[in-house]
């Protein structure tokens, strides 16, 4: 069906869009809309009666600690686009603007914070920041003072921060580079040049990349349970909900009364990034440039760029640096370093866990794929058609950043199970290819976004001239507008894949049987008995591996595709 | 640019058909004599009896899903209609209850010798015979040794140990509604200590409290690295971690339960006939011995298995275990949810105010106990204080009525109970009069120690 998505646009171009758009929808209405409603039914009924009211929302909004929470979850978002944009735009642009050796390599780095694998990261962090963790013992035996770093709300800013800014280093990366260089150009022969020319010129330019970043940060952080919870800070929206649909015996309703208020105020928050975007025009014709001109640092610069860069990284990556010792380390419990090291957990976790790894691989591969496709097309409905209501396609499948993985699960469990998969009669829900269909449900926002800031820097008279040379609307799709969008592609892909390969909550209710269980599932049985936690953060090192290096060739296809077509375009080939 | 792209659509060919070759290995595996377990125990568990049991029975192949209690639970009610499952194993009797209630249990009983019927007064099978105990387990207490040394804190015997000042900041534990062995633990102070003195008692202790944690495990994990110096756990938890190496240490404190943990049978599994095979094996002689695999450490229901039993692990029939309560599941049941969410609101959402309430108040003791201690105003604001804290929203004989706990569940067994109120309403009730209290018995307190 998703490859059918893409095909459509060669009908006629009347017909076609709505061709498209009707497929997207069907998608998202049969594996999301559909196993949401069936699930937060509930927040609409009486609990007494069953019949419909909204006495439930009436009770969240008189309920102090539901409104405190609200505004904790409010507070802890907006301040963690701060932080996050404060850690990723230096990044961005100086991997980008300057010939600096290893862009790639830190592109990448920068990357795997993302990947934070449930549980053992939280046990890798507060073994490190935590109140008697690493630096806190360093700091009291030696100064007699602790820094509550993962206490309370500003813990939570901080993990948060540290663990999204890579949306908005990813995206504004791609921006960065697809901006044309005789922008650029144009403004220096004007005069403008070094902070003036990125604050006036560059920046703006790359809003469309910016706002995405930054819009998913806002989103997921509103949303995001896992650092509540790991920070046990649970006066916050989104670990109320869970705590409160995932306890033993009690269907309370206000769970699914906060579930539907987290996705009404993520389409809100969406659609208020849509405002501060309309009107402008980010594309550009000339696509000659390939990206902004790359100067040479001089020695002192370069320098100074090294010395930001590390010390960014440094802090980012030390989680994953706990991880690594925890994963060689015998025993470490209250003391800044383990007691002793061995590669014993690696084969634990190799010889256990080979089948979670190869799902993991095929899972997140077909999600990444599904995702790409599908945020290829709503990208292209929403912006270059008049088809009534896109907006719509965009807003829902966004939804599906704030939809818990708990309530996605349970909704395809209450769906699909009594669906029979033809030809072997097995319920549909116990089927792999569902896990892949979750995951690519949970993963498509972060794609779409990256499609759609891709899209918005095309210009569509790209297309247009396409179209008039005698080129058919698949031809244009195909040959223009996907070559052009490669690297938002890539960079959607790379996310949506690396952050399916550590998804947890929907896959838990999802798996029916060993053998079709994701890393993430073998994770969690490691993370639940005390032996367990040294193979379970091997196997913690080898998911974030198995993402870093996935990501580090991407990077390397769309460096290649960008030199070749550079090259291209500097010999007179041209378009 | 047209060759490269054809390059590129071969790469996305070479992808695509890797992708198809790793998902035709996925179909290609298949089984004859199928047991799907569904199970919250962990694979260090599971394994050791799979391996063995397929070893017995070599035709039948086990597949283990392992949920989490809740998530089990509530995959077993979705996928009733369709049932895949035939064994359910886990160890809250709470869950096997909620199981039993929604008639997903199918009956299935074995006489063993050497397995009593109960343990001082608790059956250790389903009276109903519908699911049967396996392992037994009690609640204490397990300590990491080095975080005791650093912060100078002495070894804790007893519940009203962790009620002291020189505790504060440094118990974890975890709520009742995330954690049915927590659940097991609050349950089994409340019946010991009576409703009113056992919510003190728990709030006294919570009041020391570095943090609640979200899952069951999350509290051996954090006394294991550390985070926390003391933990409130099932001991099965204390011993497998001292058995991994841990510098943790693991004791009974005298108001304890043993309860066993606990497997039945699924209504309309698949495979029955394997799932009682399954069910003998893990009660038999030897597969009770399994259970001292150092991984696991759990107490065998079987009293002859504790021939081979490891040193340092007690024997619960030759009354090594002092065991003062004897646990009333019924009683347990009929409050359970009243339990959960009296918990929640009064300890896991406002920890914050109730330690700062709580800090208050030692620190008043405190200065007390310096100026001489006999200042009867001051001793007087205190006690007023300390009353603030506990004053419940709900007492006992309210606790147990079955329309009030009505309200906390949305699916009601019989549909003529009365419904007045609910849970969100009666939350905001319980939040505002709590959250007042414990600012009010702060200020009371921080008052009572400038008189001194």
């Amino acid at each position: 069906m998703s490859s059918a998505a893409l095909r459509r646009p060669a009908l006629t171009s009347s017909f076609g869009p709505y061709l498209v758009a009707g497929a997207v929808f069907l998608f998202l209405g049969a594996f999301l809309i559909i196993p949401v409603l069936k699930v937060i039914q509930v927040a609409f009924q009486d609990p007494a009666t069953g019949s419909l009211t909204l006495v439930n929302f009436q009770d969240f909004f008189a309920s102090t600690l539901f409104r405190q929470s609200f505004f904790n979850s409010l507070y802890v978002a907006s301040m963690s686009v701060v932080f996050a944009s404060a850690v990723a735009l230096p990044l961005a642009y100086l991997t980008t603007r300057f010939n600096f050796s290893g862009s790639v390599v830190i592109q990448t780095l920068a990357f795997v914070p993302l990947i934070m694998p449930p549980f053992i990261g939280a046990v890798a962090m507060q073994l490190l920041f935590g109140s008697n963790g690493s630096l806190n013992l360093l700091l009291r035996n030696h100064f007699g003072v602790t820094l509550p770093i993962m206490e309370g709300l500003n813990g939570v800013i901080f993990v948060q921060s540290l663990h999204y800014f890579p949306f908005i280093l990813i995206n504004l990366s791609a921006s960065l580079r697809n901006i044309d260089r005789s922008m650029e150009e144009a403004a220096q022969m004007l005069g403008s040049s070094g902070l003036r020319l990125f604050r006036r010129i560059v920046f703006p330019l790359a809003m469309p990349g910016y706002i995405a970043g930054a819009s998913l940060v806002f989103v997921k952080v509103f949303d995001d349970l896992g650092t509540p919870l790991l920070l046990n800070v649970n006066t916050m929206l989104a670990p109320q909900a869970y705590l409160r649909i995932s306890s033993v015996g009690i269907s309370d309703p206000m769970g699914y009364v906060i579930s539907c208020i987290l996705i009404l105020f993520s389409i809100f928050a969406m659609w208020v990034s849509f405002l501060g975007m309309r009107g402008k025009d980010y594309s550009t014709t000339q696509k000659g440039g390939g990206g902004l001109a790359k100067r040479d640092l001089r020695p002192y610069e370069a320098a100074l760029c090294y010395l930001v860069v590390l010390s960014i990284l440094a802090i980012v990556l030390a989680p994953h640096l706990g991880l690594l010792l925890l994963s060689f380390g015998t025993i470490w419990s209250f003391s800044v370093l383990p007691d002793g090291y061995t590669l014993a957990h690696y084969e634990t976790a190799l010889t256990s866990a080979w089948g979670f790894i190869q799902n993991t691989l095929l899972y997140a591969g077909l999600a990444g794929l599904i995702d790409i496709i599908l945020g290829t097309a709503i990208a292209y409905v929403v912006m270059r058609t008049g088809v009534i209501g896109r907006k719509w396609l965009d807003y829902i499948a966004m939804a599906a950043l704030a939809v818990p993985g708990v309530v996605l699960g349970i909704g395809y469990l209450r769906v699909f199970y009594s669906v029979e998969m033809p030809g072997s009669g097995q319920p549909l829900a116990t089927w792999w290819g569902i896990i892949v269909i979750a995951l690519a449900v949970r993963r498509l926002p972060y794609a779409l976004r990256s499609c759609t800031a891709a899209l918005q820097q095309i210009s569509p008279s790209l297309e247009e001239a396409s179209e008039n040379l005698g080129a058919s609307k698949f031809a244009t799709v195909r040959r223009i507008v996907i070559p052009l969008m490669a690297g938002g592609l890539v960079a959607g892909f790379v996310t949506s894949f690396a952050t399916a390969a550590v998804e947890l909550s929907a896959t838990i209710m999802l798996v029916a049987s060993e053998r079709d269980a994701p890393l993430a599932y073998g994770l969690y049985l490691f993370m639940q008995s005390a032996a367990g936690r040294g193979p379970g953060a091997a196997l913690g090192i080898i998911a974030v591996i198995i993402v870093g290096l996935a990501t580090y060739f991407s990077h390397r296809l769309i460096d290649n595709a960008r030199r070749s077509r550079t090259d291209v375009a500097n010999n007179g080939g041209g378009h | 640019m047209p060759t490269q792209s054809r390059n590129h659509f071969r790469k996305l060919g070479l992808g695509i058909a890797a992708v198809a070759l790793l998902a035709a290995s996925q179909v290609a595996r298949a089984a004859d004599d199928r047991l799907v377990v569904v199970t919250s125990f962990p694979s260090d568990l599971t394994d050791v009896f799979k391996t063995a049991f397929m070893k017995e029975h070599p035709s039948i192949t086990v597949e283990v899903v392992n949920k989490g209690t809740s998530s089990g639970v509530k995959y077993l009610i979705e996928t009733k209609d369709n049932n895949q499952s035939d064994i359910f194993w886990a160890s809250a009797p709470d869950a096997f209850e909620v199981l039993k209630g929604q008639g997903l249990l199918a009956s299935y009983s074995k006489e063993v010798d050497g397995i009593p019927t109960d343990l001082n007064g608790y059956p250790i099978n389903d009276p109903e015979g519908k699911y049967l105990g396996f392992a037994l387990s009690g609640y204490g207490m397990m300590w990491n040794t080095r975080y005791m040394e650093a912060f100078n804190v002495p070894v804790p015997k007893e519940w009203d140990d962790l009620e002291k000042a020189e505790y504060h900041g440094h118990v974890g534990l975890s709520s009742p509604s995330r954690s049915g062995t927590t659940h097991l633990t609050i349950e089994t102070i409340l019946q010991g200590e009576g409703w009113e003195e056992g919510w003190n008692t728990v709030k006294a202790i919570s009041g020391n409290a570095k943090t609640i944690t979200e899952r069951s495990f999350g509290v051996p994990d954090g006394v294991n690295s550390g985070s926390f110096g003391i933990g409130i756990v099932i001991d099965f938890f204390g011993f497998s971690s001292k058995a991994s190496g841990f510098p943790v240490e693991f004791a009974y404190p005298s108001v304890t339960a043993l309860v066993p943990a606990n497997i039945g049978v699924v209504t309309n599994a698949p495979n029955e006939g394997p799932a009682q095979k399954f069910i003998d094996f893990l009660v038999s002689e030897k597969g009770q011995a399994l259970l001292f695999d150092p991984k696991i450490m759990r107490l065998p229901v079987n009293q002859n298995a504790y021939k081979g039993a490891p040193e340092g692990l007690p024997n619960p029939f030759d009354g090594t275990i002092k065991t003062e309560v004897q646990f009333d599941s019924e009683a347990s049941e009929r409050r359970y949810n009243v339990v959960n969410s009296l918990f929640d609101v009064m300890i896991t959402y406002r920890l914050e105010d109730l330690r700062q309430a709580t800090a208050a108040i030692q620190a008043a003791e405190k200065a007390l106990a310096e100026a001489g201690g006999d200042n009867a105003e001051v001793k007087g604001m205190i006690e007023e204080a300390r009353a603030l804290v506990n004053k419940l929203p709900v007492d006992a004989e309210q606790a147990m009525d079955a329309d009030f706990n009505a309200i906390f569940t949305v699916e009601r067994k019989e549909a003529d109970t009365k419904v007045e109120g609910r849970q969100a309403e009666i939350e905001q009730q319980w939040d505002t009069m709590v959250v007042e209290n414990y600012q009010k018995a702060r200020e009371l307190a921080e008052q009572a120690k400038a008189k001194l």
